[in-house]
């Protein structure tokens, strides 16, 4: 990101630049406050967008731009009113007398470790996060988590010792670090849910068979002549073949379907 | 009879032995135990300043839970998350300034104004199932066991939330002689285990530790029976170490109080994960034959 | 200890300081020592409870600033049960730790506990000394 007034002096044309938003005709412009100036937006806009057509650009701070990179985590009032909000800027739409404030980046403490090395048990993830145990309780962390992830519920499941219960409640957790810029206890909850996850991934969820299974196929060349025969084929011949492929019915009770071609199950 | 409870982060680990046995034996007593859902660490030590209230959301939020749940009383089981519930509770209860400030700042949850009760499971026992049912109930008789009571700092001190008087220890000294055995009084039962300045310097919480364990085999005492985990971590995980160093002559090995209730009601020793004690513990058992024959 | 006092060795700002943050009228004490007498900790104390109260008294909070007394001090209330002037001393030792720690001051690091040491020690060890000893 960088400031407004360098990239509008080049630029003479007010348009939302990146993902070239196309503004409606007439649309309504509304005024949001970036930084604490102010500057009239389409109404119709994500406060991603709406910043982009207000001129600044975004260097670092975004990614995906749908929702799920975890880049773009924001922080907003509405004016005349203390209560803070907070949102990702790619999904969050702007509303009158918005004050924004980007998150991009907050400095929580990231512990190293051999997730080989480290072993399965809640231990593991106290030593490397002792700060754990500093939470209050306070929840602020689930109030701001833009993905209705419970914050407050997996810190305390893994302070409780259970890694699955904390790798399962913050599953949907996109790493924003909005929890962490608002914990009492200066906690890094979503570097600590992630190796949750991690530690529940290696030790502690069944392995899935079937899974193995087929990477040996692969891996002991059940497949190659398969994808020989499809490289082979010229762009026409690939495109047949991709429009008459054999699908699974959409509502298909599971288990029930099986196509003609078996050759490679 | 159903039960709030209301177990603390430790017990769900290092303290499990506490909860299981509790359990158990309540099930046996005809107990059932709802465990509150969502509940958070109760922050294990009360906070003392005056104006600081936002240590005092993390128990009360778990007050919530249980009011949430129609449950007018919430029964715990380690002395701290006792001893931390009660007093907020009687913060929200008491001073209509702070608990409004606290309802304020949990925009997130109901109104809460003490209605929960919060209960130790010593006083659940002794007033809700009662020494006779109890002492009725009992398979394995702890004849010839010599405990002494242990309640450290947090089940009676301070006064408003102690679950007897202060110097009375009555009512594990009741369920003791409920389940048959002797119980041995001795100086230190309410004397600091050392508490958490276990994480600050080596000094202090040893020389207590040492002092509780000998005064109670000095008092005739062959085990301690406590409730809480950090005095179990104090007194008996690292028990070992303080006879290494010389400063404990004699092992006392330390049991919770629900694991005796356990055994003594004919609970399987599995089921009472007498492996979270220290070795000792459960050959102190077999050895007086306390337990149920396999 | 002589304690020498004087009208620049006085502090009421620091007396009032002490008493909001306590809730404890730190002048009731009568210096009879009883606190003293119940600390498990006292041995390992550079002040006794009860000079941290004659201190305090006169709001004379320099003279305590390298003290470890109120760091070493369990919470235990095993003084405040006793106190014949109904002090609760607890209180006043967790004054003089938040005098400190709410400056964003660690007495204890919790990053520099190894992992042997908390993978053997109960969860609320930490979660108490993290409350009474941590910013
Ligand atoms: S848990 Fe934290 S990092 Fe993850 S999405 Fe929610 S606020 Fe962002
Ligand atoms: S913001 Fe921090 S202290 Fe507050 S509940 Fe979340 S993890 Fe705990
Ligand atoms: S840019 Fe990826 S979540 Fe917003």
């Amino acid at each position: 990101m960088c400031d407004a007034d360098n990239t509008t002096t080049k630029k003479t044309i007010r348009v939302a630049t990146g993902d070239r938003a196309i503004l409606p005709e007439g649309a309504k412009t509304i005024p949001v406050y970036i930084m604490g100036k102010k500057y009239e937006v389409p109404e119709t806009l994500t406060i991603m967008k709406a910043m982009e057509y207000a001129g600044f650009k975004f260097l670092r701070g975004a990614g995906c731009r749908g929702g799920i990179c975890g880049a773009c985590p924001t922080v907003y009032r509405m004016a005349g009113d203390y209560k803070l909000h907070f949102g990702l800027a790619c999904q969050t739409v702007v509303e009158a007398d918005m004050y924004l404030a980007q998150i991009p980046f907050f400095p929580a403490n990231r512990a190293e470790y051999n997730i080989e090395e480290i072993g399965g048990a809640a231990e593991a993830i106290h030593a490397l996060y002792p700060e754990l145990f500093r939470c209050v309780a306070c929840n602020l962390c689930t109030k701001a988590c833009p993905m209705d992830v419970d914050v407050l519920g997996y810190i305390s499941a893994l302070k409780q010792g259970n890694i699955k219960k904390a790798a399962e409640l913050s599953f949907d957790c996109i790493q924003c670090g909005l929890c962490a810029s608002r914990c009492m206890g200066e906690i890094p909850q979503y570097h600590i849910a992630q190796l949750a996850r991690r530690v529940y991934g290696r030790y502690i969820q069944p392995r899935a068979e079937h899974l193995q299974k087929r990477v040996g196929e692969i891996e002991s060349g059940k497949y190659d002549a398969m994808l020989q025969e499809l490289s082979a084929m010229s762009k026409e011949d690939l495109e047949k073949c991709y429009v008459e492929r054999e699908r699974e019915p959409d509502l298909a009770p599971p288990g029930t379907w099986q196509p003609k071609e078996t050759r490679y199950l | 009879m159903k039960i709030s409870y209301y177990p603390g982060c430790t017990l769900k680990t290092k303290a499990a032995n506490l909860e299981a046995a509790a359990v158990a034996s309540l099930a046996v007593l005809g107990v059932e135990v709802e465990e509150i859902d969502r509940w958070n660490c109760c922050g294990a030590v009360f906070s003392l300043t005056a104006d600081d209230l936002i240590h005092q959301v993390g128990p009360v939020r778990n007050l919530v839970r249980a009011k949430e749940k129609g449950a007018d009383q919430l029964v715990t089981l380690c002395s701290m998350c006792y001893n931390t519930l009660a007093r907020a509770n009687r913060i929200v209860r008491d001073d209509t300034v702070k608990r409004d400030t606290i309802n304020r700042f949990m925009d997130d949850e109901i109104d809460y104004a003490g209605e929960v009760e919060v209960v130790h499971m010593l006083t659940f026992l002794a007033r809700e199932v009662g020494w006779q049912k109890i002492r009725e109930a009992v398979k394995v008789p702890l004849t010839g066991l010599r405990v002494s009571p242990y309640y450290g700092c947090t089940l009676q001190r301070p006064a408003d939330v102690g679950i007897e008087p202060f110097g009375s220890f009555s009512l594990m000294t009741g369920l003791l002689e409920a389940l048959g055995a002797t119980v041995v009084p001795f100086a230190a039962a309410d004397t600091c285990c050392g508490s958490y300045q276990v994480l600050n310097g080596e000094g202090g919480a040893k020389s207590t530790a040492a002092v509780i364990i000998n005064d109670a085999a000095q008092a005739g005492a062959e085990a301690l029976a406590t409730s809480c985990p950090l005095c179990e971590y104090n007194l008996g995980k690292r028990q070992e170490q303080l006879i290494t160093s010389g400063q404990v002559e004699a092992p006392v090995p330390t049991f919770y109080f629900t694991q005796l209730l356990a055994v003594a009601l004919g609970v399987a020793p599995e089921s009472c994960l007498f492996d979270l004690n220290d070795a000792a513990s459960l050959a102190l058992l077999k050895n007086k034959n306390c337990l149920v024959a396999a | 200890m002589t304690l020498i006092i004087t009208g620049t060795t006085i502090s009421i700002p620091s007396i009032k300081q002490l008493e909001e943050l306590s809730g404890e009228n730190v002048k009731l004490c009568m210096q009879c020592a009883t606190c003293t007498g119940m600390c498990p900790m006292a041995a390992e104390m550079d002040h006794s409870p009860r000079m941290v109260m004659h201190l305090s008294q006169f709001g004379m909070l320099d003279r305590l600033a390298g003290s470890n007394t109120y760091w070493k001090c369990a919470s235990c209330h095993a003084c405040t049960v006793k106190c014949p002037r109904g002090i609760d001393i607890a209180k006043v030792m967790e004054a003089l730790r938040q005098r400190v720690l709410r400056k964003n001051t660690n007495f204890i690091e919790p990053s520099a506990l190894s992992a042997e040491r908390i993978a053997e020690l109960p969860q609320i060890a930490m979660v108490a000394a993290f409350r009474k000893l941590t910013s």
